[in-house]
């Protein structure tokens, strides 16, 4: 399922990364700390946080995941949309908790396997 | 090493708890080791040991650098540090010992993995300190030879 498809369903906003939005989504990993994203997450995963300073872009980067979704509408740090406009990484804002954005798009990619 | 590597530089690391550029040299280094064309399960191994070696000097360091050499049947980086270094390593290798301050913490760092994640994805590691002085990670990550002709 594209990365596109998973904002219209879940009404997600685009904060940056629009040229992006035919990425596939493979999976998603939920988690605020960063080591445990970095070991556990993969590849074209969304990754669900709340953390929203700049070096989730980093992470994101590094990880090839396909967007970063942040919950209980958290706002990207000015910093964090600016890097993330230049590495072109797509951040996502959702109004859902986590628990309940993760369980929507753990739902939605199960759908579709 | 005998072997004339494909690969060999070094990346200085600003430390003192300065998060602004953190994670800009694994960045760097997955960039080169994908243009070289290794393979993406190597590639990943190394940008997340670079990325913890890094963040680790940003976090308890005055400042760092870090080394990257590739030769055709392994990776080879190198963290050396100035700062407080480790008193106790075996304490330091525990999962969720941390030492980190409460800011470092909030932003989602210093949760204690670092070092095991290093050790749990390198096929060499090697750690040595010294309190007062500063800490060196070596670290190897063996590759396979035929995808670097």
């Amino acid at each position: 399922m594209d990365l596109e498809s998973v904002i219209k369903v879940l009404n997600l906003k685009v904060r940056s990364g629009e040229d992006k939005l035919k990425t596939e989504v493979r999976g998603g990993y939920a988690g605020d700390l960063l080591s445990d994203v970095m070991a556990n997450s993969k590849e074209g995963d969304l990754w669900i946080t709340r953390q929203v300073h700049q070096n989730i872009v980093a992470v994101a980067s590094l990880k090839e995941h396909a967007g970063i979704v942040l919950v209980q509408d958290s706002e990207p740090a000015k910093d964090t949309l600016e890097k993330a406009i230049k590495e072109g990484i797509p951040i996502l804002v959702s109004e859902l908790s986590g628990f309940e954005v993760t369980a929507r798009i753990y739902n939605l990619l199960k759908k579709t396997d | 090493m005998d072997e004339k590597p494909l690969f060999d530089g070094s990346f200085s690391v600003v430390g003192g708890g300065n998060y602004d550029n953190a994670g800009e040299v694994s960045t760097s280094i997955k960039t080169i080791l994908k243009k070289m064309g290794l393979p993406g399960d190597v590639v990943r191994k190394v940008a997340l040991v670079s990325y913890e070696a890094e963040i680790n000097i940003v976090s308890y360091a005055r400042k760092g650098m870090i080394r990257l050499r590739v030769v055709s049947d392994r990776i080879m980086i190198e963290a050396i540090d100035e700062g407080q270094g480790i008193p106790d390593i075996e304490l330091a290798m525990q999962p969720g010992w941390s030492t980190a301050n409460q800011k470092t913490r909030e932003m989602g760092f210093g949760a204690g993995m670092g070092l095991c994640n290093i050790k749990s994805f390198s096929d060499t590691f090697h750690i040595s300190s010294e309190v007062g002085k500063g800490t060196h990670l070596k670290i190897i990550i063996n590759t396979n030879s035929s995808s670097l002709q």
